[in-house]
């Protein structure tokens, strides 16, 4: 069915639900750490015990406002809750805290990067909102238990305008706004743990048609990857479906990971009509303009601007630029390391390059890394100053990685400074040359490819220290004697 | 010595003399009680030994010199606030069982301010009635006339204090159910201000609606008490930002000069003539005392009953959502999956007024009719509140009957709920507009009591309390208590 695919295209909206990193809940003071045992962080609050009242935790607001801003939006104020009906035995009150009419942050935009150039994906809306509990429905012979440690933890809903058009964009956009959250410390976008999930409504109609298809919406996708790949099934699904004639049914789905399909919820997972209304037990909050300009003036720089900032400070080229400043910890990562080296573009390509592999290898967070900022910059700086070779600081950093030494440390115990000393390596020059006459006779006679081999030779006789230029330089002069 | 015939506050002087200990006070009281209650049956709950004990503290405070405000005087409490270790049912099946394991901020102030609690008062189921029949422990009966139903749903905190079986009693009032229990048993009730006293552990049924008060013998007792439990709670988020206030210092001052206002709207109603009479007599009261009497218009407020019954059982069917039987409360016997579960723990633990009120809400908020209902009603809700904004301009009160009429027999109006709803008629619109009200005593007619209510201004409750006591200090008719 892909050959039908070119005649298609999809129109895609995500909705992503972001958990803040508050303390405690959004509406109580229970604690919202995870893997807490059952109902161990559930109050009175958090049960809708009879006469409880829910207490707004302030600091959603800034945490709101930031990333309003980050998406160049606008911040409603007043901003008000409602409440959202629906019966589920892990939505304790029957109804959950939402806001429906006045959402804190409304029309922004968000830029991402596609093989087509910047692409501007339109932000409709963030509400605030209570997380559910869980059901567990493993355990319990015949009946389901509650675990309401998560119920009432904060999130942050985050919808686009169906402006996404390929599950490329999608991934794009969804990595773009995890960039974001982490920048701004709202959450740690944990997707595992599901501290950021994402729901994808997907439509698919003939290319230039403009009426919208039906569109499905594709719930709780827990990757980067399987967004990617919810993505594509759907969007296959919908055409093999059309294409065979039948119709698409507006419906929730959900993700299955381990078969790559998705598969219609029932019905009774959701529901149809939650009769919104204005929460009563909270009245409208106003957002004075003091308090939302000192939020915005507590913002660190974003990775947009981080980005453009090391395009021109560091002569850094857009992709590299973009590669680091994606992730504030690897930014922040390189701006220590150039503090030392000085050396911008060596220090991107070990970052990028040795640092990576090394990280990836052993599934660390870069915060975690067993080299330290200062002593990777230590180490490129006896690059830059020639005490060692690119090639002997691979050695040397692998191991800096196992024994947690300095560089100059270990340039000393093991004698690895580089040779750079003219004489010395005419000395070992002429040695060279003395004790291979035949190759000599050969690469006068004409043999050029034999001068790697002298080189070789050379770099052996030096256990790799020589600086390899001079080595160059002096073989060339004394071969052609 | 008959101690139930002390206002509250000779209680309180006679408790600070020395004169009797609270806990010869309380047990006059539990014994009243144990003795007359049956004919009432105004307590679902009464909390003996933790009374004595409540009240033998509050002797030693009284040893030590190091009494409270209130310390030793005996309270009721409406079966809605929640007290830890004491079940709160709510007049409900669903909670017949229940035990919050936390109190209400009402409890927890007026136990810091040393009150006994001698028990929890009945009520209609949820607070939803007129007449106190709706509650799962059955009907509470007027002491006037055990055949005459109290009013409601504060009927059981109304019966108990006109019986003297409590000197006062905590009471809510969401449409009425303060103000007109008060009336039908000849007691001073007021509802404050929204946001005076806090809602916190006060068992929801229409949030922007509810309010706590007291039903107390006059004026001068109320003040007391809702002093006590006012004031902000960081705890409640619509709680007014206000200190508790005083509302005792301007009591006694003389009302000559201030303006009540007669709203024509009202006063345009069928009432009957022992209505209007009791009501004219207290008008000319008041002239007497040097208050001005202006005509005002609330044009508006003919909406009041139908916009009420909008949105509070809007509000209503979602507060009422977490009765599920999932996590406290009644649960249905070996439900078959979670939709079993749900609706027989709700049909068979809600009476039948509350799931009348669920469904009329569900179907206010549905889909495509809640602009038709649910924000019109909010809209038109904005109208009455003007029109009191724009009435307290040129007067101080507004004074009208409490309810249609006295009492009425228990089963009268049982089986008609718009006759049952026109009860509220003279009360609701200060719901509405989050205003302070009180019903005083100022007539009887046929052996039973009737009231008049005044409406304030934002905030006024002491204006009212002004105006309560000013009249109670000129006429008996708070005096009357009934043979019981």
């Amino acid at each position: 069915m892909n050959e039908n695919l070119n005649n298609w295209e999809a129109v895609i909206g995500l909705e992503i639900h972001v958990q803040l990193s508050t303390k405690s809940k959004l509406f109580s003071g229970a604690s919202t750490n995870f893997g807490a045992l059952p109902n161990t962080q559930a109050c009175n609050i958090d049960l809708a015990m009879p006469g409880v009242l829910p207490v707004l935790n302030e600091e959603v607001l800034k945490m709101a406002i930031k990333l309003g801003t980050a998406l160049n939006a606008d911040i409603n104020s007043p901003t008000s809750f409602a409440r959202k009906n629906y019966f589920y035995p892990d939505s304790p009150k029957g109804y959950q805290i939402s806001q429906m009419d006045k959402p804190i942050v409304e029309g922004g935009y968000l830029d991402i990067e596609t093989e087509s150039g910047t692409k501007r994906i339109g932000v409709t809306r963030a509400h605030l909102e209570e997380d559910a509990g869980k059901s567990l429905h493993d355990d319990f012979e015949g009946q389901s238990g509650i675990d309401l440690n998560r119920a009432g933890t904060p999130l942050l809903e985050i919808v686009s305008e169906p402006e996404i058009s390929t599950p490329a964009e999608a991934v794009a956009y969804l990595k773009s706004i995890h960039s974001i959250i982490r920048y701004l410390a709202i959450s740690d976008g944990n997707m595992a743990e599901g501290s950021m999930r994402c729901d994808a409504n997907v439509s698919v109609r003939k290319k230039g048609d403009l009426e919208l298809g039906t569109r499905t919406e594709t719930k709780n996708v827990n990757s980067f990857r399987f967004v990617e790949k919810a993505i594509q099934y759907e969007i296959e699904r919908q055409v093999h479906e059309i294409e065979s004639g039948n119709t698409i049914t507006q419906e929730t789905r959900l993700y299955d990971s381990q078969n790559n399909t998705t598969r219609p919820m029932r019905s009774k997972e959701y529901a149809n009509d939650y009769r919104y209304f204005p929460e009563p037990d909270l009245l409208p909050i106003t957002l004075e303009k003091d308090f939302i300009e000192s939020v915005i003036n507590d913002m660190p720089e974003m990775p947009n601007e981080k980005k453009e900032r090391f395009v021109s400070k560091f002569s850094l080229s857009n992709y590299d630029a973009d590669l680091l400043a994606a992730d504030k910890d690897i930014a922040n990562y390189f701006e220590e390391v150039v503090k030392i080296s000085d050396s911008p573009k060596l220090s991107t390509n070990w970052i990028m390059g040795e640092l990576s592999a090394l990280l990836n290898n052993e599934n660390l967070n870069i915060k975690d890394s067993k080299v330290s900022s200062d002593k990777l910059g230590q180490l490129i700086l006896r690059i830059e100053d020639a005490t060692i070779s690119g090639k002997i600081a691979k050695d040397i950093f692998e191991k800096m990685w196992i024994s947690g030494k300095e560089v100059d440390e270990i340039i000393q115990d093991e004698g690895l400074e580089q040779v750079t000393d003219d004489k010395q390596i005419e000395a070992m020059v002429d040695e060279v040359i003395k004790s291979n006459p035949e190759q000599l006779e050969q690469y006068r006679s004409g043999k050029d490819r034999l001068f790697g081999f002298f080189v070789g030779q050379v770099m052996q006789a030096s256990k790799g220290k020589a600086n390899p230029k001079q080595v160059n330089d002096i073989l060339k002069s004394k071969l052609e004697k | 010595m008959d101690l139930h015939k002390l206002s509250l506050k000779e209680q309180l002087e006679g408790l600070k003399k020395s004169e009797f200990t609270s806990v010869e006070l309380t047990s006059h009281y539990l014994k009243r009680i144990s003795k007359h209650d049956e004919k009432f049956n105004s307590f679902i709950t009464v909390t003996e030994e933790n009374a004595l004990m409540q009240a033998k503290a509050a002797d030693e405070r009284y040893k030590k010199d190091k009494s409270l405000p209130l310390d030793g005087v005996p309270i009721a409490h409406k079966d809605i606030f929640c007290t830890k270790g004491v079940r709160t049912t709510c007049g409900s099946k669903m909670l017949s069982n229940f035990e919050a394991p936390y109190s209400s901020t009402v409890y927890t102030k007026l136990d810091e301010h040393g009150m006994v609690m001698l028990g929890k008062t009945n009520m209609d189921e949820f607070a939803m009635g007129s007449s106190n029949e709706t509650s799962y422990f059955g009907p509470v009966s007027n002491p006037w006339d055990t055949e005459y139903v109290p009013g409601g749903s504060s009927g059981g905190s109304a019966s108990c204090v006109s019986a003297e079986l409590a000197p006062i009693a905590t009471a809510t009032d969401t449409g009425g159910s303060i103000r007109q229990p008060a009336s039908l048993c000849g007691l001073t009730g007021i509802k404050p201000t929204y946001g005076r006293v806090s809602r916190y552990g006060m068992i929801a049924f229409a949030s922007s609606l509810d309010q706590g008060g007291v039903v107390a013998r006059s004026a001068e007792d109320a003040a007391l008490i809702l002093e006590g439990m006012s004031g902000h709670d960081p705890k409640d988020s619509t709680s007014l930002k206000l200190p508790s206030p005083d509302l005792t210092k301007n009591l006694k001052d003389s009302i000559q000069g201030m303006k009540i206002g007669l709203p024509k709207e009202f006063f345009e109603q069928d009432m009957p003539s022992y209505v209007e009479q009791s009501i004219q007599e207290a008008i000319e009261t008041y002239k007497s005392l040097g208050a001005e009497i202006v005509e005002v218009s609330l044009k508006n407020i003919n909406l009041s009953l139908p916009i009420y019954y909008i949105i509070a059982p809007a509000e209503c069917s979602a507060n009422l959502s977490r009765y599920d039987g999932v996590r406290y409360g009644y649960r249905c016997e070996d439900p078959k999956d979670i939709e079993d579960l749900y609706m027989r723990t709700r049909e068979e633990g809600f009476g039948a007024e509350v799931k009348r009120r669920i469904l009329i809400g569900t179907y206010a908020l549905s889909a495509g009719f809640y602009d038709a209902y649910y924000l019109k009603a909010q809209k038109c809700r904005q109208l009455v509140a003007n029109d009191f904004t724009n009435a307290f301009e040129s007067v101080d009160v507004i004074l009208s009957p409490t309810t249609p009429g006295t009492a009425f027999k228990a089963g009268e109006k049982s089986d008609d709920p718009t006759e049952m709803y026109l009860q509220d008629i003279f009360t609701i619109p200060a719901n509405l507009a989050g205003l302070p009200g009180i019903s005083i005593p100022c007539g009887e007619h046929g052996g039973l009591p009737l009231g008049m209510q005044l409406v304030g201004n934002s905030l006024q409750e002491d204006k009212l309390l002004q105006f309560a006591h000013s009249y109670q200090s000129n006429t008996d008719w708070h005096k009357k208590m009934p043979n019981i």
